[in-house]
């Protein structure tokens, strides 16, 4: 099988998989009642009487088969209409809109310091493996994976909050952004102050991402540290190694050259459980330094059993994984010729 | 056949397994982290044992409930600790020693009991669909992939809402969340066994598939399932704290370790002046999640090491 071929049947299991993704949601939504069902359809706070809530009832067959419901559901859903959020008062797509260029501004920094830190961790422990500096890596890289994320957050929050304030921007720079003066071409602060000739307005934001960035790669990168430490142990033991060797090779080349460049290849694959894991550490590193963005909006959704809203912040994460994985699988046959061939 | 003999087969049988055994042990002997990670998992076992000695219930304000913290009136203020609590109070004075040392129990609750529920689902259904194959087999294959669309705490996250909030909604949440892992697993285990010679020569002398799962199939392929479990509890446990932190778990007043950092954030700030003033109230609580999870961590990564076959015997 050619690459294309395989990309070609990979793009076709996306549907399936994007049917099942909303048909879990539509599931979950079968814990409701009728009547509690009936607010995910509502789009302002007007619609929510009682009265309103019956009529919504008839007109999405809520008390019908569960096919019909679902046929009703989705084409909802379709149109881009996830129900009402209570908790922000606004449509829940619009919400998850916009919040979400503050949750991609955290994940641009984070993702890769924990990449590029990770593999080189990984690599020093697999070559001085058992020795006190490989013990020392692994420590620390497990130490961070078992951190409570919330409460690593929490604690760096209350030991530098002086320097570095919890919230999105300062209040000034707030005040600035949300001005008419300022255009927000993409959402991204740091990006949109200079665009906007305002550096300033952009360090500031620099100086709230430092640690909910911080707080995400500490406790991200073990599982890259793992992966990379065992994945370069395995190609350590492998005859081109010792071939390169037995050319003379020093041993910086043997590593940088021949052992490392095999080594990086399953950690590709970890791109996918990356994605899952940052997008749950969103959720907690937001709450926890009240960055305004998705993980903040879905949590405080939660916090007040804000069913649309988590459940549409629910659908959006599982497609956005869906996609993740695509792409790993892509990347993934494009640099290993034995997953399309096989 | 004689007892003796039927001895010495057993005997015969296991010595494969005890030499497995005796090069984990060395293998992991001569790793550090893990022997700390084992005495950090007995230095808890050992808490949630003499509960009722570190810290006895009895107090009147907890209506009979040695899981729910003793607490005098309801000033809202922390209080840093003293003599009668060590660890100082939480919000309504709760008492944070009290809360911490019956959360060891609580800890060890949520981690099996989800580890348990999901170990058992997933090899129910991961032998049927393994063994069986045909349609059973497809449906419960594209159901876990559904499942694994979804990062795990946010599915937990959107079920939790729909249950309403408590601790047992929270267990049933990531029990639902856990299982697909176990069956898919489960079920290639059983795929490579099936294939073995001695279930061939167990089903042409006409067992049972009854007897051929129970007697064949399931003890040479739980193993890596039961290793699996073991270090699954640290995450599990991670996971509920979180989902606790988010105020989706217990009650208010509730010893779990989560739920005490949950009833501090207001104080994280501390007060004008003095940023750590409340120190006490997140970084104990959180002290033990963190070393409980840690120690199955490095459990788990010696075991790993030791199990992995690309890299054990170098």
């Amino acid at each position: 099988m050619g690459l294309r071929a395989y990309l070609v049947r990979r793009l076709l299991l996306l549907i399936p998989t994007l049917i099942g993704v909303t048909l879990l949601i539509f599931a979950v939504t079968q814990l409701f009642t009728p009547i509690q069902r009936a607010s995910l359809y509502i789009r302002s706070e007007k619609e929510a009487s009682p009265e309103n809530l019956n009529r919504i009832i008839a007109k999405y067959h809520l008390n019908e088969s569960v096919l019909v419901q679902y046929y009703y559901w989705i084409t909802e859903v379709l149109h881009g209409n996830l129900g009402y959020s209570m908790s922000k008062h606004m449509p829940v797509s619009e919400a998850i809109l916009s919040a979400f260029p503050a949750s991609a501004e955290l994940v641009i920094f984070a993702i890769p310091l924990t990449v590029i830190l990770g593999i080189y961790l990984g690599t020093i422990s697999a070559v001085h493996r058992d020795k006190p500096l490989d013990h020392a890596t692994r420590f620390l890289s497990i130490a961070g994976w078992s951190l409570p994320t919330f409460w690593f957050g929490l604690i760096l929050l209350a030991l530098f909050y002086d320097w570095f304030p919890a919230g999105r921007l300062g209040a000034v720079a707030r005040n600035a952004v949300f001005s008419p003066a300022f255009t927000r071409y993409t959402g991204l602060n740091i990006l949109d102050g200079l665009l906007n000739a305002q550096p300033w307005i952009s360090l500031d934001a620099l100086r709230h991402i430092i640690l909910p960035v911080i707080t995400l790669t500490v406790v991200q990168i073990a599982l890259i540290v793992r992966v990379m430490r065992s994945s370069m142990l395995e190609a350590l033991g492998k005859g081109y190694i010792t071939a390169a060797r037995a050319k003379g090779l020093n041993q910086k080349e043997v590593i940088n050259k021949h052992a490392r460049r095999n080594a990086l290849i399953p950690v590709i694959t970890l791109a996918g459980i990356l994605t899952a894991g940052l997008l749950t550490g969103v959720v907690i590193t937001e709450t926890v330094f009240s960055y305004y963005g998705l993980g903040y909006f879905a949590a405080h959704a939660a916090m007040q059993l804000d069913a649309p809203a988590v459940l549409g912040f629910a659908l959006f994460t599982g497609i956005m994984y869906v996609f993740a994985n695509l792409m790993v699988d892509m990347m993934y046959a494009y640099v290993d010729p034995r997953i399309r061939l096989g | 056949m004689s007892v003796r003999h039927r001895l010495s087969e057993f005997k015969a049988g296991m010595k494969p397994t005890v030499k497995e055994l005796k090069f984990i042990i060395t293998r992991m002997r001569k790793s550090p982290l893990s022997i700390v990670g084992i005495a950090i998992i007995l230095f808890f076992i050992a808490i949630a044992l003499l509960c009722p000695i570190l810290a006895p219930p009895g107090y009147p304000s907890q209506g009979g409930d040695p899981y729910k913290m003793p607490h005098e009136g309801w000033t809202p203020t922390p209080s840093p600790p003293s003599e009668d609590h060590p660890f100082g109070t939480t919000i309504y004075q709760f008492d944070i020693y009290y809360g911490c040392i019956w959360g060891t129990r609580i800890a060890f609750y949520v981690g099996f009991l989800v580890v348990g529920i999901s170990l058992a689902v997933g090899l129910f259904l991961g032998i049927v669909s393994g063994y069986y194959g045909g349609a059973i087999d497809e449906i419960l294959m594209r159901f876990t992939d559904i499942i694994y669309a979804f990062p795990g705490l946010i599915f937990a996250m959107a079920l939790v809402v729909a249950f309403g909030r408590s601790l047992t909604s929270v267990l049933i949440a990531l029990s639902l969340v856990g299982w697909p892992t176990y069956a898919r697993v489960m079920r290639s285990e059983v795929l490579r066994v099936k294939q073995e010679d001695y279930v061939e020569a167990a089903k042409a002398v006409g067992c049972s598939d009854l007897r051929v799962i129970v007697k064949h199939v399931l003890p040479n392929s739980i193993y890596s399932l039961l290793i699996m479990a073991s270090l699954d509890i640290g995450g599990i446990v991670l996971t509920a704290a979180a989902l606790s932190f988010l105020g989706l778990g217990s009650s208010i007043g509730f010893a779990d370790w989560g739920q005490i950092i949950n009833q501090s954030r207001d104080w994280i700030t501390g007060a004008p002046g003095n940023a750590l003033a409340y120190w006490y109230t997140f970084v104990i609580p959180g002290t033990f999640i963190f070393t409980f999870v840690l120690g199955w961590n490095l459990l788990g990564d010696a075991l790993r090491d030791v199990l992995d076959p690309m890299i054990r015997r170098r």
